[in-house]
């Protein structure tokens, strides 16, 4: 019978797609490695061969290392609130006794991720404002004056306040794919736990945990990418201020590329983020056989 | 034997009854202690959540002097005209570029990833997994790392600051999820309708739109959602790849807006309102998409 397997035309079909996906998400890889080798001004066609200068001189700068140490921050501090968490909150959504809520609570906890980070970030920066803010407003409210702080302003909590509205933002969306993910578990596993007389902590160890054990390992690696990628919301409160205390990678490559047109250097670390990322996607393809899939 | 006397039946109906009667008062009450100490939790987390925004909605209706004395409470006089100047101030011109930006690169998202899941899933040939590897693995990239590249990429091919300079690095950063989610899809659909079509003298191409495209539609309608919702968000492309701010999108525009009216807080939160406003309705309408959307794959923006 003819049907349209073993037939070669399949690849006009893909090429359009795969010719636009390898000149500007894959050619743009090397092509940063190449540009990673010169010096070079964003004004100035000339460009000076350095070779591997600019790593050795990224590895003494210390802003790297608190950029690396930022980045980390919010991979730890995301894990415990939003893998963590997330798990917590979809495990409770699906127990018997709030079940007919859920629908209500699920929506609600979703709603930040759909907005935009530079929306959320534009919007936290009031919130954060010292004078105006509502996060001091609560303090004073509350009674608790003296812990009323500049948020942002400090080099010491800055990262924190940062770290915080990424969790605001997205521990409902983890919760929402781990739901999911237990809503598939069948029925009868938690009857015959019941029957069997388990609590509910034991149940959720036992039998929820277990059963959604891929989507877990999948989220906790979606969330370390997510923690080296962080731009938008690191950019738009603070810059990477105050001093250089919040600068992660992804501003630190934005600032020696746009504010000191140090093109070269800025691709060193983009390679850099590229070398972070790669290990740990290639993690997520070891751990999780299926790759992406969820 | 019969059912009366079987063993197993007596014991079934023994732990029935021992069940029904092992719930004493004792655990009513601490379900219901159980059910109430949730609901309190949970009520407080959505209002951390929905609160924000909607003091957001709220400020961005307020006077100056209201905005700074009144924090909390509701506008003393309810200044719809906030909205209108945020518009005006250049919100209006964002919304314009960013409902293009989404439309035409969505557009092309969904019918050259379409095309290219659809010879990924209906066909066999040769060098077809090395292809489909490449195309996912795009899944894994950070956008950082194409920045600078892209960024001069776009200058040398002469799109640099223009709509192509978003919609093209958008087109080419939302296909390999496109595709991924398109594809396990397409694998799904039968093939005796294609084989029958084909009998009938269908060429490759009416296989594709009568057929799969038809077929396809919820995992369409899926990466249509995801993929806007993406779009519509982007920043770091946005801020770099365009310099006219008669250009820009909705995120980066704020920014704009913020240093131009650094000091008139009601205008600047009434154009955050309206930046996040068409996300959040779209999500609460296309619920059901989203979150078939997320179960088929899920990859943070």
């Amino acid at each position: 019978m003819k049907t349209l397997r073993y037939n070669r035309i399949a690849i006009l079909y893909i090429l359009p797609a795969f010719l636009l996906i390898l000149s500007f998400v894959f050619l743009p890889i090397v092509y940063n490695l190449y540009n990673s080798m010169f010096r070079w001004s964003s004004f100035d066609a000339a460009k000076t061969f350095v070779g591997f200068n600019y790593y050795g001189r990224l590895f003494k700068d210390p802003v790297f290392y608190i950029s690396l140490k930022n980045n980390s921050l919010y991979a730890v501090i995301s894990l415990v609130f939003q893998v963590g968490g997330g798990l917590v909150i979809a495990a409770v959504m699906e127990d018997k006794l709030i079940r007919k809520f859920q629908p209500f609570f699920r929506t609600v906890f979703f709603i930040p991720s759909v907005i935009s980070i530079a929306v959320v970030g534009l919007m936290w920066q009031l919130l954060y404002n010292p004078e105006i803010g509502l996060v001091n407003g609560f303090l004073h409210a509350i009674g608790h004056s003296r812990w009323a702080h500049s948020w942002l302003g400090d080099s010491n909590t800055a990262i924190f306040a940062v770290i915080f509205v990424s969790q605001w933002q997205y521990t409902g969306y983890m919760a929402m794919l781990f739901l999911i993910s237990m809503q598939k578990i069948p029925a009868e596993y938690y009857e015959a736990a019941m029957i069997d007389g388990a609590s509910k902590i034991k149940t959720f160890l036992k039998i929820t945990i277990p059963q959604i054990r891929e989507m877990i390992l999948v989220g906790t690696v979606i969330t370390v990418i997510g923690a080296f990628k962080v731009f938008d919301e690191v950019y738009v409160m603070t810059g990477g201020g105050p001093g250089r205390s919040t600068e992660v990678l992804g501003t630190m490559l934005y600032r020696a590329a746009f504010r000191n047109d140090e093109m070269g250097y800025a691709s060193a670390i983009g390679t850099v983020i590229f070398i972070i990322t790669l290990i740990l996607s290639l993690l997520q393809m070891k751990l999780g056989k299926s790759g992406q899939e969820v | 034997m019969s059912a009366k006397d079987s063993p197993i039946v007596t014991t079934g109906d023994m732990k029935e009854v021992r069940l029904k009667k092992s719930k004493p008062l004792s655990t009513k009450l601490k379900d219901r202690l159980f059910q109430i100490v949730i609901l309190i939790w949970f009520s407080i987390f959505a209002i951390c959540i929905i609160y924000p925004i909607i003091w957001l909605g709220l400020s961005g209706l307020k006077s100056n002097s209201d905005f700074f004395l009144n924090t909390w409470s509701l506008p003393k006089e309810w200044l719809w005209s906030n909205y209108k100047e945020a518009w005006d101030a250049g919100i209006g011109q964002y919304f314009f570029n960013s409902v293009l930006v989404t439309v035409v690169s969505v557009v092309a998202v969904l019918l050259l990833g379409s095309m290219a899941a659809f010879g990924l899933s209906r066909f066999r040939f040769k060098g077809q997994n090395i292809m489909l590897f490449v195309i996912l693995s795009g899944l894994m990239l950070a956008p950082q790392v194409s920045l600078i590249p892209l960024y001069k990429i776009l200058q040398a091919i002469g799109l640099y600051n223009t709509y192509g300079a978003l919609i093209v690095p958008y087109v080419a950063f939302q296909l390999p999820f496109a595709i991924f989610l398109m594809r396990s899809y397409f694998l799904s659909i039968p093939g005796e309708l294609e084989e029958s079509a084909i009998i009938d003298g269908c060429n490759s191409w009416r296989v594709y739109w009568n057929i799969i495209l038809p077929m396809g539609k919820p995992i369409i309608a899926s990466c249509a959602l995801l993929t806007g919702m993406n779009v519509w968000n982007e920043f770091m492309f946005a801020l770099v790849f365009v310099e006219d701010s008669s250009l820009r999108t909705i995120p980066v525009g704020l920014m704009n807006l913020r240093s131009q009216l650094d000091t008139n807080f009601g205008i600047q939160l009434a154009g955050l309102a309206v930046a996040a406003l068409p996300m959040i309705i779209a999500y609460i309408i296309f619920q059901k998409q989203f979150v078939r959307g997320l179960s088929a794959g899920s990859v943070k923006g």
